[in-house]
């Protein structure tokens, strides 16, 4: 029988939920809102938070300083190139993990968990000597090969963990009805993990488009992202706070509103294998 | 067409060695069930025929050629899963076209063959739905139609029958046994239901234990099974077993006598005892008697037997079919 909640206490949590969802957001808030002033009033003291004299004069000066279609573009190619390329690897990989497991799979997956637990930085000084030594600085190239690496333990766990939930009986028939391990893969057991794959790469792609520390240091004006765009703002001349507001609202617009329209999918990858 | 054969065929799992050593010869258009406890080995065996498992060491021949190191797909062998297995997101057409698919037959032959499996198994207005639409019986089918089309050497079942309800089950049974006369192809069953066994095969292989206990066909293993285990997992309900003074009067180390061999009487017989409980399925009644030294024995009396607990019975054994065992529990001549 489900608890009865009382009506007071269920208001009480509301609020509760609202405020803490408000918190969160509210970096974000505030940066689009400052977006929207001049360069007195984003440092005004006390600040003013909806009524100001709102303004777009700082998006004009940002479309007019830099190439934002050129940052989307490379941003959109980093994200999608790895994504595509992680799929591509993580999918047999996965496959091989969750259904063909030898002896030592499960320390394999650990260890490729474990690449993630370390700092980058601490690999920062050898890879950017690779980079420059196979001509990769600040190329699109290096860059998604590089993202594609990065990301790669999570494709391959998520997927991992989608595929067990897979029963293996439904793969035997497709072998026994004549499929090979390519039309296994593809003609049965991607249809059925779709979810999982969609999840994945979603994932990833946000992933992908949000990552600041490798974009800063290996791209300087050909392969930049919308990351290093944001990061463009903040000038040795000072903190023109409204300009990086305008920038980053620019720059996170895309994957705002590709998150928003696919919470569900998101919600329901990362949760999935929380529930048996 | 069908004939397959086990030369020495052996399975481990790491160091577990869960198939010692079986020979077995299936014939061509035979339907033989493999039959035992769970964890007996049965399903493993069927996987090993299939080819979803290595074999550990031995052979596995279909007609005749080693097909040890196939691939299940080269085997030609089409097989039947408990749960059914059917691909989720495809139509029932679609599942039952897979096959063929695969084989890259074209579309108007895979149409054609589609449509008379569909037929055959009463699918045909089902074509359209997804498996989940279906109920378990429908999916069974098409889980069979999927077979079918392939037009195997031999078909697989690995338990088709145990997800069903029991009314179910029983029409399953005779719909397979009817497609086994019209195909006339070789089946290989496995179940743990021994009815099932009965009724549908033309010979059974009782396992235990990865060990082939006995082959033969269902009469034989009823009237002349080789020892204890194949006596007591043969017949329901299950063979009486004693041990003791009356096994020694006959010379064995144990005796068994079935339910139906025993006469029973409310004033004279062989053995005495006091009733315990009497079931009454108004084609028989099972007698449950608990005798003095022998234990609690079963009776099937044809009809109705009235006994109340507690009352007075007297069992008599048919001489002629009591069934006597050794110290190694071996059938004794």
């Amino acid at each position: 029988m489900a608890r009865a909640i009382p009506a007071r206490r269920r208001w009480l949590l509301s609020i509760l939920a609202w405020a803490v969802g408000l918190m969160i957001f509210f970096p974000i808030l505030w940066t689009v809102l400052t977006s929207f002033k001049t360069e007195g009033e984003a440092i005004a003291v006390p600040p003013h938070i909806l009524f100001f004299h709102w303004t777009l004069e700082n998006y004009a000066e940002v479309q007019q300083r830099s190439n934002y279609i050129e940052h989307v573009t490379n941003s959109v190619v980093i994200a999608l190139g790895s994504t595509l390329l992680a799929l591509l690897i993580g999918v047999p990989a996965a496959w091989a993990a969750a259904f063909a497991p030898a002896r030592r799979t499960k320390d394999l997956l650990m260890w490729m968990l474990s690449t993630k637990m370390m700092p980058p930085v601490g690999v920062l000084v050898p890879i950017y000597l690779l980079f420059r030594d196979w001509g990769l600085l600040d190329t699109l190239t290096g860059l998604t090969a590089l993202m594609m690496l990065v990301n790669l333990p999570i494709v391959v766990w998520m997927l991992y963990t989608y595929f067990k939930e897979i029963p293996a009986d439904i793969l035997e028939a497709a072998r026994m009805d004549g499929a090979r391990l390519f039309n296994e893969i593809v003609h049965v057991l991607a249809p059925m993990a779709v979810p999982g794959i969609a999840s994945t790469m979603l994932l990833n792609i946000i992933l992908a488009w949000n990552e600041a520390f490798w974009t800063l240091n290996l791209t300087a004006a050909k392969a930049a992202p919308l990351s290093a765009f944001i990061a463009s703002y903040s000038s040795p001349e000072g903190l023109f706070w409204a300009k990086l507001s305008a920038a980053s609202t620019m720059a996170i617009a895309p994957i705002l509103i590709l998150g928003w329209f696919s919470q569900r999918q998101l919600v329901r990858g990362l949760t999935f294998g929380a529930v048996k | 067409m069908g004939a397959i054969r086990l030369e020495q065929v052996t399975k481990r799992f790491g160091p577990a060695v869960v198939i010692p050593r079986v020979d077995l010869d299936i014939g061509d258009g035979e339907f033989v069930v493999f039959v035992g406890p769970s964890g007996c080995g049965k399903s493993t065996l069927l996987r090993l025929i299939a080819g979803l498992e290595d074999v550990s060491g031995g052979r596995v021949l279909i007609d005749g050629a080693d097909a040890t190191r196939l691939a299940p797909a080269q085997r030609g062998l089409a097989m039947v899963f408990q749960s059914y297995a059917l691909y989720p997101h495809m139509s029932v057409y679609k599942n039952i076209a897979f096959p063929l698919k695969m084989a890259r037959s074209a579309p108007e032959l895979i149409d054609r063959k589609v449509r008379a499996a569909a037929q055959t198994l009463n699918l045909t207005e089902y074509l359209d739905y997804k498996p989940r639409q279906l109920s378990g019986g429908q999916r069974q089918r098409v889980a069979i139609g999927r077979a079918i089309v392939r037009e195997p050497k031999a078909f697989l079942f690995d338990e088709p029958l145990s997800n069903l309800d029991a009314a179910l089950r029983v029409n399953m049974r005779v719909e397979i046994s009817e497609l086994h006369q019209t195909l006339k192809t070789t089946m290989i069953y496995v179940t743990h239901d021994q009815v099932e066994a009965m009724t549908m095969a033309d010979r059974i292989v009782v396992l235990r234990s990865g060990n082939v206990e006995q082959v033969g066909s269902p009469l034989d293993l009823y009237r002349t099974p080789s020892n204890v285990f194949v006596a007591g997992f043969i017949g329901s309900p299950q063979m009486n077993l004693i041990r003791g003074a009356e096994a020694e009067k006959r010379g064995a180390k144990t005796i068994g006598v079935r339910p139906e061999h025993i006469l029973a009487s409310h004033s004279a017989g062989d053995w005495a005892g006091t009733a315990i409980i009497a079931e009454h399925l108004g084609s028989d009644t099972i007698l449950h008697v608990a005798v003095e030294g022998m234990g609690t024995l079963k009776a099937r009396v044809e009809g109705e037997f009235p006994l109340q607990h507690g009352q007075r019975a007297y069992l008599t054994p048919d001489p002629g079919k009591v069934h006597r065992f050794d110290n190694a529990d071996k059938a004794m001549a």
